[in-house]
This record gives C-alpha cells, structure tokens and sequence, in this order.
C-alpha cells in the first residue's frame, strides 16, 4: 500500500508538467496581451510608451522558452509569481478565493448526498412505482437544468418573493464575509448557490447510486441475505448500500473537484468570489501568470481528489489491496 | 395609462428634472450626516496608481481617497467646462500671453498618515505625470505636451510653465486620474502607490478584499469641513450587469456610476417606483466606424464616404436610444461643448443630410463609380460585448443592406479585438470606440490624427491637413479660431476625406436609490466621483 502511494505520487508529476505545458503556451496562442487590454480596453488616449513599458515590466518581450522555464522554475522554490493584471502576489490573491471556493463545494457536496443517496436507494428499492417515478423525474430535471440559470431564477424568485410577502425586495448579499467572522451572513449569501449547485451534483449522483443500488440488489449475496430472513432495512443499508457507493463516491469525487474551479458562472450570478469567477477574469485579462497558476491548482486538485477517491475505494471494499 | 407606464414616466421626469438642472430645490435639501454609502463596481482596478491606469474601475472605488488639483465642478458636473478648485484656493487666470498658470493651495491638508500636503507634493506628482523616469509608465503623458515645467517657488504656490497657450491645459490638469500623491512616497519608490492607497481626499482606506470590495471611511481631517457627509463607503466589484440592477433592487447597494442600459432602468422604475431615481446625460464616449485605410476598396473615398452616408443617424437615434446607451447624434465633438457642431452644421456633413433617400443614392452612385458590385461582401470587425457595440454593429449591417452591401459581423473578446486593430490590421471595416474622462476636445479629437502621430488611430491612414488644424488648434486659446478650424478638420474627417466616421454618442443612465441625494450626474463616468458631497436620506 505503502508503495502504491509513493507511485502514485510520482506519477503526478508528469501529469502537472504536461498541464503547465499545455496552459503556458496555449495561453500566448491567443491573440492580444494584458498591456493592450489594460491600456487600450478602455477607449482611452494613452501615451503609446507606456505600452511598451508596461510589456517591457512583465517581461513579455523575452524569449518564450526562456519565460516557461523562469515560471516553471519559481514553482520549485515556492514562488508563484504576481498577477499581470493586479501586481500583487498570486498565493494571497488565491487564498480568499480559494476559501470561498472551499467552502461552497463543501456545502454543495452536503447538499448533493443529503439528497442523493437516500433518494437513489428509495428509487431503487421501489423501483417502477411512483415513488421512483417521481425521483427520477426530480433528478432529470435537475441534470436538464444548469446551475447557474437555476440560481438566476432563485434570485429573481426570492425577490419577487419578499416583494410581495414584506413590502420590500429582498436578495442574498452579494459581499462575502468569512463564516467566523459573521456565520449569519455568511450562511445567507451562500446558501443559495450551495443549493443550486448541490441539486445538479445530487442529480447525477442520484441516477448513479439508483443504478449499482439495482445491480447489487440483484446479486446472489442479497438474495442470501433475504433467505436468510434478513430484515430488508439491514441488507439495503448494511450489505448492499456499501457495494453500491464505489462508482457513487467517483462521482462525487470528481464532481467535488469540479466544483473548486468550475464554477465559473453560477459564481457571477451569486457574486462569489470565488476560484471560478478569478480564473474567468484572469482568462480574458490575459493575466497569463494567474491563469497558469490556476490552472496548476485545479489540476493538482484534480488529481489528488482521484488519488484519495482511490484510497478511500479500499476502505468501502476491502477485497481491493493496491500494491 | 397603466401604473406601471405612470411610475416609469414619473420617475424618469424626475431623472430627467435633475439632469436638467432643475433639481436646484432638491439639491438645496439639508444633507444628513451619516450612513455607509454601497454601490457596485463592473471591474476591478488593475493597480492603485491613478496615473498609470486608464480604467473607471479605478476611479468610482480609489478616487474618494485623493484630492486632485482642479476638478468637475461637483454642483454642476452636467457642464463639461466648469472647473473648480479642489486643493487650489482660486482658479488662476493664465500671465505671460496665456503660458503661466499660478495656483496656490489651501492650508492644513494633510494626507492620511498625517503629513503635510505642499506644493512639493503637487509637483512631484505632475512631474511623474508629464515628465516621468524613463521606467515608469504615465498613461496620460500626451495630454501635456504642452508643458515646459512644473515650480514651486514657495510651499503653497505651484506655477505650471507651457511652451505655448492652450485651451487643452486646465481640462488635462482636470482629468480624475491625476490623484495628488505625497513626494517622500514617491522618492521612496516610484510604483509605491501601484500597491498602495495614501490620498488627503474625502475618504481613507478602511479595507479590501481582492475581487470582492473596497471599504472606506470618512476622513476625519478632511480639509473640506463638514464634509463628507457618509460615514463610509463600500464598492463592491460585480461583474455581471443583472446581478448589478438586482442588487440595486434588493437594495444590496445603492448606485451603480456607470452607466446602465434603457430595459434595466425600465425594470428598476417598475418594480421600485418613487424608490428609485433615474439621472441621465449625453456621455462622453463615442463609437466609431473605422474602414481600413491600408485594404482595398476602403482605401478608396468613394467607397468610404458610401459607407457613411448609407448610415440613417437621426432615424437610427430614435429607435437604437430605447434598447442601447446611445443617442445623442454628432461629430467628432462631444455634444453640448461649445466646439462641438450645432444641428445645422452636422446637416452639411455626409452621413447628417436630413435627406436619407438622397444620401442613400448618393452613396450607390458612389459605390458604382468605385466599381463595387451589387452585393458586394465584407466583415465588419466588432468587439464581442452587447452594449452597445453588438447592437450598433447589427444596426449598421441593416444600414448598410439598404444600400446593396452584404456585410457579416465578426465579434472578437476584447483581447483579440485589439489585437486585430492594433497588430494584425487585417480588417475590413471595424467598430472602434472613443470614451474620455475629461471632456477636452481639443486633445480627444487627436483620434483622427496621422498614424504616425496618434497611438490609437487604427485605420492606417495620414493627413497632413488634419494634423496641421490639429496642431493649430492646440497652440491657440482663441475659441473662435479653435471652432472654426474644429469645423474643418470635421468636414475633412467625417466627409470629404471620409477617414472615419460617427455612429452615435452614448447615453448615460443612472438610476439609483432615491435615498442617495447631493451626486450629480457628469458626461463621464470618470468625473465627480469623489463622494464629499454625497449623503443619505434615510
């Protein structure tokens, strides 16, 4: 096990380095550069020299090969660079990010089990009723619906809402305060996009935990289980419930990392301010040094979400022993 | 008429009252002390340096912390030419045949930190400004090359010395970038105030949050006594427009200074009613038609001057102004500035006639002299954001059909939208923009210079008569001199030279919370954005 580890830790290193690859130059592939946008992007006459100091600054008049290895070789030594656009320091203008990010793919992947496991196994236990009708309509609609237009329409709808109610238009703030510092407000502005988004994620892994929950109900164990006189309450949650969760937890896994950086517009629609939201704004500010070091984090979340999505299958089923 | 129209219509003869200048009574209401001021930002400022940045993003959240030279006079910011003192005691009249400016600066303004503010710190911070090192980058540089040096014979007295006179002087000391920086911070390290925000302005920094707000709070020694009247403000950065118009409903923040589209307003009178006030004006940012000069046939003036006579501006004014912030039909003057071309003049010029059907026949005649087949293609390079240059865009496309010309718009991201204008230059036809603090025309209007002598003519092409009136004009302080040769560089740009052309001037339209009184719309969203006179009715 020991081993395995350490090779899957090794591995990672190619893997990162043929993102880096990939984002540095496909990120100079596009035309125009952050001096132009900065200067010329606001219709405003400007002094031309300054243009081509502000290239000179950022070092964007040197040999391509020569500006990789530099960013490559600060990683090394922990030296992220600054952000292009802002010139402040890219670990300190992540961190806050970061923490939003954190804190509402956390809240969505709650969301997203609270509902999904219990109505995948009710969906599959009752299979062909209403019950599992009415489920799987749920979770189509919820797959049908981006998160984003469904967070618009919460928006809209808890102002029209309290309009009518109170007298008085209400919304959830659109300023971020950490949970400590007021959990009240915090909770208020999040809430929402944890809720939009967690019921697209508990869609999918609602479908999911339905379908191995009707294959493992299927197998020659459970049906052991029943002769036995097994109540059904224990075989579904003891026997079978364990089996089912292996593709149900890569789901969420893979959906929980994609929530860290992928939340590119429910993040607008909630002003959050969170990875998402950055990584669109670096994008079309040409902010090359930040979009590259995002892209690294998402990719190094990536993949230390599978790695611990692997380990975690050797807990769910101990028959797997990795070497 | 429905409640709905009713509210929209009363509300918008309240906006429209203010505008108007009748809001006198209004604006003569006691101001309350007190409140914390919210309003949204569409951006975030790139860096703090004022002179190095050229974005609204860095004004409406950093321009309440500095106090400027000279300023839009915040009582009466709807008129482009009414400068008034902001550390300066007196507006000072020019000596030496128009080429000294003397002003002297009030007593006990202090910066945030508590040190003396002095003529010292007024020079180092136009001396950074209009003769900076050769590593630091001044955005506005060419607004002042009209100056020869910048004295300070004494601790509160400045002398701004030109090598010629020029009207274009006082509007470029104006312009809302030019923050009054402290000298010791500056001889420290020149890009100290790219990270770093130390102002004497209404406000001092209380708190930031990278990409979320800004925090301010009132400057307890302001030199302006009294003033400001808010405890604080926050600007809150949010990208995306309906969120902005949301927030406004929601009452999450007050005001958004940009600008927002005709709907939006609608939207926010409808559901808010008497909550709500809509403040509007003609905006200073234009957006421009700009045919490639270096391509064939558009190095052809038949062939441009088709293009823009084909374009229907009066009638387009009327029905683009109910879905788009655009309007106001001109030259290549702001409208309303003394040097800008009255109605009857702007009829004169090809593209104005008041005759569509002939200016439409015209511009086929043309086209057929110049050999150009009925149908004839080409791509209109746009920049790919709805207002209102998509709208504009697709409104040209239409124009031009009625003269038998099929064009397809191209819409780019901005980075390869300029990219295409700046270094590929391999367009047709392109939508180009405008947009100044300030309203200096002199200075503005060097848009349409020689290639060789603007940074930012993308068309490619030279006129040694454009750039000799252009000279001309910015070496004079005769107003009628300067109009009339205004007048013909216009009709050698927008007609007989048809180097580029005009669609129409935006529109401004602020609607805010009725409860944000003593802020006064500009013709800029740069301008008047200091917040000391702003207070809440609440």
């Amino acid at each position: 096990m020991y081993q395995y580890i350490v090779k899957r830790l090794l591995m990672m290193i190619p893997t990162l380095f043929g993102a880096a690859v990939l984002v540095f130059f496909l990120m100079r592939a596009i035309p125009g550069d952050v001096c132009q946008l900065r200067l010329a992007g606001t219709g405003a006459t400007f002094d031309p020299e300054s243009l081509r100091l502000c290239q000179l600054e950022l070092g964007l008049d040197k040999p391509l090969v020569g500006q990789f290895f530099a960013w490559i070789g600060g990683f090394f030594v922990g030296d992220f660079g600054t952000s292009m656009w802002t010139n402040q320091p890219i670990v300190s203008e992540i961190s806050l990010r970061f923490q939003v990010s954190l804190q509402i793919a956390l809240m969505a992947t709650f969301v997203s089990i609270v509902i999904s496991i219990p109505m995948g196994i009710i969906s599959a236990v009752k299979r062909n009723t209403w019950i599992d009708y009415c489920v799987r309509a749920f979770s189509i609609a919820g797959i049908a619906m981006p998160s984003f237009w469904l967070g618009i329409l919460i928006i809209l709808g808890l102002l029209i809402g309290s309009q009518a109610i109170y007298g008085v238009p209400w919304m959830p703030p659109i300023s971020y305060v950490p949970i400590w510092v007021d959990p009240a407000e915090n909770l208020a502005m999040l809430i929402w996009p944890a809720l939009a988004t967690g019921y697209r994620y508990s869609a999918v892994a609602t479908r999911m935990t339905r379908s191995t929950m009707l294959e493992v109900l299927r197998e020659d164990y459970v049906r052991t289980a029943r002769a036995k006189g097994l109540v059904e309450s224990v075989i579904v949650n003891r026997h079978a419930l364990k089996n089912a969760l292996l593709p149900v937890v890569t789901v969420i896994g893979i959906e929980f990392a994609f929530l860290m950086g992928g939340l590119v517009v429910t993040e607008q629609v909630f002003n959050l301010n969170g990875l998402g939201k950055l990584f669109v704004e670096s994008v079309s500010n040409h902010d090359y040094t930040m979009t590259q070091a995002l892209v690294m984090l998402v990719a190094l979340i990536f993949v230390m979400t599978n790695f611990f999505v692997d380990l975690l299958y050797a807990w769910l089923d101990p028959r797997i022993r990795y070497s | 008429m429905s409640s709905g129209l009713k509210t929209i219509a009363a509300s918008l003869a309240v906006g429209a009252a203010l505008s108007l200048g009748l809001g006198g009574a209004i604006a003569a209401e006691t101001p309350k002390k007190g409140g914390v001021l919210k309003y949204v930002v569409p951006a975030e400022p790139p860096s703090f340096d004022g002179h190095r940045e050229t974005t609204f993003a860095l004004i409406h959240p950093i321009a309440p912390f500095y106090s400027l030279l000279v300023k839009v006079n915040p009582e009466n910011s709807s008129d482009p030419t009414d400068i008034v003192c902001d550390l300066c005691t007196e507006m000072p009249k020019a000596t030496d045949g128009g080429k000294t400016f003397t002003f002297k600066l009030h007593d006990g303004v202090t910066f945030e930190d508590g040190a003396p503010l002095d003529a010292k710190d007024v020079k180092a911070t136009f001396d950074k400004i209009i003769f900076p090192p050769a590593d630091i980058s001044s955005a506005r540089k060419a607004y002042f090359g009209m100056v020869e040096s910048v004295e300070t014979p004494d601790d509160k007295t400045i002398v701004f010395k030109l090598k010629y006179p020029s009207s274009a002087f006082i509007p470029a000391l104006a312009m809302p970038f030019n923050f009054i920086y402290d000298d010791a911070k500056l001889a420290q390290d020149m890009h100290w105030y790219e990270k770093n925000i130390l102002g004497s302005g209404p406000f001092q920094k209380a708190d930031r949050q990278a990409g979320a707000f800004i925090k301010g709070t009132a400057n307890p020694n302001y030199y302006v006594k009294g003033k400001p009247y808010i405890d604080g403000f926050e600007a809150i950065f949010a990208k995306k427009e309906s969120l902005r118009v949301q927030a406004i409903r929601g009452d999450r923040a007050a005001i958004e200074f940009r600008g927002f589209p005709p709907q939006s307003r609608d939207d926010l009178v409808k559901a808010l009613g008497k909550d709500i006030t809509v403040q509007e004006s003609d905006w200073n940012c234009v957006l421009l038609i700009t045919p490639n000069h270096r391509k064939k046939p558009f190095d052809d003036v038949r062939v441009r001057r088709a293009l823009t006579l084909a374009v229907d501006r009066w009638g387009g004014s009327q029905y683009l102004s109910k879905i788009a912030i655009v309007k106001t039909v001109g030259g290549i003057v702001f409208p309303g500035h003394p040097l800008a071309a009255t109605k009857e003049e702007l009829e004169q010029l090809a593209g104005y006639w008041p005759d569509l059907e002939k200016s439409r026949a015209e511009a086929k005649k043309l086209l057929k002299e110049a050999g150009i087949p009925e149908g004839f293609k080409f791509v209109l390079n746009n920049r790919a954001v709805d207002q209102p240059y998509k709208i504009v865009g697709t409104w040209l496309i239409d124009q031009w059909k009625q003269v038998g010309l099929a064009v397809e718009q191209q819409v780019q991201p901005t980075g390869p939208f300029y990219d295409t204008l700046r270094k590929k230059q391999d367009f047709d036809v392109s939508v180009d923009f405008n947009c100044q603090s300030i309203v200096n025309p002199l200075l503005d209007v060097s848009k349409f210079i020689s290639v060789e002598k603007s940074g930012q003519q993308y068309g490619g092409y030279s006129n040694a008569e454009v750039d000799k009136l252009f000279d001309a004009m910015n070496r004079t302080d005769d107003q009628t001199a300067q109009r009339e040769m205004m007048r013909k560089m216009e009709k050698i740009v927008l007609d007989e030279e048809a180097l580029g052309f005009i669609t129409m001037w935006w529109y401004r339209i602020i609607p805010h919370r009725s409860y944000v009184k003593g802020w006064n719309i500009s013709p800029s969203h740069y301008l008047n954005q200091d917040l000391a006179n702003v207070w809440l009715d609440q």
